[in-house]
């Protein structure tokens, strides 16, 4: 037996022993389904999400291809191929969703120090620790580097003071990756830093924002004199602006999944719900300005998904392509979610009560949300700006 | 299926991509254009290609083909299309050789396909009636008359027709318009008596005619792959069509888009280059967009052919819906960029304007294969 060939079986007997059974396809839909974000104050309604993520996080395969000093799995490219593909033939959770593996760890692994790495990367993957990103704040949002939070060198540490805004979860995260000043002198891109603040320090607040949607994921956090101490700096001193655009490509190249109907593993589809609200004829949508509309959309979508797929075998040229990404993926998104609205008249716009089915209502919280998706991690227009400059090598005015 | 091109592919591309700029840069087509050039391809041109092997791309090595298949050609064209080459490389190399390597008898192989690999053969496919593509609205008929067919009626809008050694025909042997039933194909001589072949004018300045047939006789020897068949066959030999023609339809946005892309860095007004406008910055990074669409829908859909998957048909209607829009919004941004300037016949951007609203019309537009994409996805 070939090693690859060994380790599908090893990982076949112990998923087949450690993935519980509402973790996988066939649970019992009268069982409580957590989204499991970890962290110190997790609450689960089911137990057995707890057991999942402690068991996935002991192996270190929420992040697999980590080595196993910093806890994860160590496993290789065809190794991991392995583990995904037999997760996906029992249906398994992904037992952790979260910034630190999103975001925050790819750039620890490159930018942090040894120390930085034995002691944070170890403890998103085990979701013992949720991150919260601090980038955006009132007064800088796509001009993100003039941000003015600032960071004074105290001695032993440094004094944070300022605002952060659209802060994911923040109410909810127990650390938090943030940018701040600390070279006030300098030119603006020159003199910010990587900071990461304990949320439970003193003088750090937070306070929740209502969206459309009428649901509250972001949040206002408030750094009033917060003593944090040095070795929470990543990188070099006022070098943090390089960190912060490599983590934005991680974070675009996260979001760009958006635009695939499959990638959020989304159970909303644009046909079945033309075909409910608008009737169906031999199979086919009957109404035909919505039916020509979706399919132009649906082949928009596909070739869409073919360029990732393309990308992903061309290999390393993603980069110069994440804005392209992070564009299309997210203005697909809203694309497909106006499509599915429309296409449920009335029903599509359902706020609340019992005339209308949880389904109904859902879509419209989640089509309002899909607004959010071209504004949030660089609008649309900064992607135009990047392409146009950085890939096409337009010049600036 | 791997979205990259291979080793064999690259070169192939490279080969082409030199062939062009040195061999047919766009002064080429110009020429033509302005000769009285009944063809509209040059001979010498052809001859050249044909050695290269580029017409037997698609065909077996045993009647002297490279058998590199769609993939192959489908770079090659669209090298070619950059420079706006004409040349019978699409209605021989691969509607020709596809057809009769396909479907034909041994017989058909053995007399049709070496003449094609070393460029004395040239071929057109002969199948619309109207002004829209719809191969089963087909009325032209084949009556049967002892071991004998004779053919009459009118084909349309047939490429190369107006210079092509053969012409492959649909007809009707049975059945009525609209009935995708009772269809044959015939592999004729275009130099039989009672076929009349009329030269079209068309935008782009290429060759294209409508075929008139008065009693035609042939044998049944003539059919191509089995009587009334051809209601699947044709879609088969159409898809491939239509994923080639969205090859040099990528590649006539290309090169239309990058020449576009250079004059925003070179032309100046209100003292600056008119590239540093950001109204012109957004449109050209969204023009970018869809040409990399283009690309993946163009590659997955010439690897589905060459590798007989069961999406083939879907991915064909993908490739040319996109590379319709995309050559559509490119070469209407790419006159309204260059200004003035855009809209004289003494300037070439003109020209991949004139060319994209042809070819968008080739075996279906992009309306015609969005709902064919929609039937197909069960919706």
């Amino acid at each position: 037996m070939t090693d690859l060939n060994k380790f599908r079986e090893d990982t076949k007997k112990w998923l087949d022993k450690n993935c519980p059974p509402s973790m996988r396809n066939g649970a019992d839909p009268k069982i409580p389904v957590d989204e499991v974000w970890g962290g110190r104050n997790a609450v689960y309604k089911n137990p057995e999400s707890k057991i999942w993520l402690e068991r996935m996080g002991e192996k270190g395969w929420t992040m697999p291809t980590v080595p196993k000093e910093y806890g994860g799995g160590g496993l290789t490219k065809d190794e991991v191929k392995i583990l995904n593909e037999e997760m996906f033939f029992i249906g398994a959770k992904q037992p952790l969703l979260s910034f630190g593996i999103w975001m925050l760890a790819p750039v620890l692994l490159e930018y942090g120090t040894e120390e930085q790495k034995k002691l944070h990367i170890p403890k998103i993957i085990k979701g013992e620790i949720r991150w919260c990103q601090g980038y955006s704040e009132p007064g800088s949002g796509s001009d993100l580097a003039s941000l003015s939070t600032k960071a004074e060198d105290i001695g032993e540490s440094f004094l944070v003071n300022g605002q952060k805004v659209w802060t994911s979860y923040a109410d909810k995260a127990d650390w938090i990756f943030a940018l701040v000043r600390t070279g006030p002198k300098e030119p603006k891109h020159d003199g910010i830093s990587f900071l990461l603040i304990d949320m439970a320090s003193k003088g750090v607040s937070t306070k929740p924002i209502t969206l459309i949607s009428g649901k509250s994921p972001f949040c206002e956090t408030f750094f009033d004199n917060v003593e944090v101490p040095k070795e929470n700096l990543i990188g070099e001193l006022n070098a943090g602006w390089t960190i912060a655009k490599k983590l934005l490509q991680h974070e675009r190249a996260f979001i760009s999944n958006f635009g695939l109907a499959a990638g959020m593993g989304s159970k909303r589809d644009v046909v079945s719900i033309a075909k409910k609200h608008l009737g169906e004829e031999d199979g086919k949508i009957k109404n035909t300005f919505y039916r020509s509309e979706i399919s132009s959309h649906k082949i928009k979508e596909h070739a869409f998904g073919l360029t990732l797929k393309r990308a992903g075998d061309e290999g390393g040229k993603a980069s110069a392509t994440a804005s392209m990404f992070k564009l299309y993926g997210t203005e697909h998104n809203k694309k497909r979610h106006e499509l599915m609205v429309a296409a449920s008249g009335v029903n599509g716009v359902a706020w609340d009560g019992d005339e209308f089915e949880d389904s109904d209502k859902n879509l419209t919280r989640a089509w309002l949300r899909t607004k959010g998706n071209s504004i949030e991690g660089g609008t649309s227009e900064v992607q135009l700006n990047v392409i146009s400059k950085r890939v096409l090598g337009l010049p600036s005015q | 299926m791997k979205l990259i091109l291979t080793e064999e592919e690259q070169f192939l591309k490279d080969t082409a991509t030199n062939f062009a700029n040195e061999r047919s840069p766009i002064n080429h087509f110009r020429s033509l254009r302005d000769s009285n050039d009944p063809i509209l391809w040059d001979k010498n041109l052809w001859n050249e290609m044909s050695k290269l092997g580029w017409p037997g791309i698609m065909i077996p090595e045993e009647f002297g083909g490279s058998n590199f298949g769609l993939s192959g050609i489908c770079v090659v064209l669209q090298e070619c299309a950059k420079t706006l080459t004409p040349s019978p490389l699409f209605a021989t190399g691969v509607l020709g050789a596809y057809s009769i390597n396909t479907y034909g008898t041994q017989e058909q192989k053995e007399m049709y396909l070496p003449a094609i690999v070393n460029g004395k053969l040239t071929t057109s496919l002969a199948v619309d009636e109207a002004s829209h593509h719809n191969p089963f609205q087909t009325e032209f008929i084949a009556k049967k008359q002892k071991d004998n067919y004779i053919l009459s009626g009118k084909k349309t809008f047939v490429i190369d027709g107006a210079s092509s050694d053969l012409i492959i025909v649909l007809a009707r042997t049975s059945g009525s318009r609209g009935d995708s039933t009772g269809l044959t194909l015939f592999v004729v001589n275009a130099d039989q008596d009672g076929i009349n072949k009329i030269k079209l004018d068309m935008a782009d300045s290429r060759n294209y005619a409508n075929i008139t047939f008065d009693n035609v006789t042939v044998s049944s020897d003539a059919i191509l792959g089995d009587l009334e068949t051809a209601g699947e066959t044709i879609d088969d030999i159409l898809d491939i069509g239509r994923i080639a023609i969205s090859a040099e339809m990528l590649g006539n946005a290309e090169a239309a888009f990058d020449t576009t892309l250079d004059y925003l860095k070179q032309r100046k007004q209100f003292g600056v280059l008119i590239g540093s406008f950001q109204a012109l910055q957004h449109r050209a990074a969204e023009m970018f967009c869809e040409i990399e669409l283009t690309k993946s829908s163009v590659m997955a859909a010439m690897r589905a052919a060459d590798e007989r998957s069961n999406d083939l048909q879907r991915l064909s209607s993908l490739a040319k819906t996109v590379s319709g829009e995309t050559l559509h919004l490119v070469s209407n941004e790419a006159i309204q960029m260059h200004g003035g300037i855009g809209v004289t016949d003494e300037y070439d951007i003109g020209f991949f304007l004139k060319r994209a609203r042809v070819a968008e019309q080739i075996f279906g537009s992009s309306k015609f294969h969005t709902e064919r994409y929609a039937n197909l996805s069960g919706f």
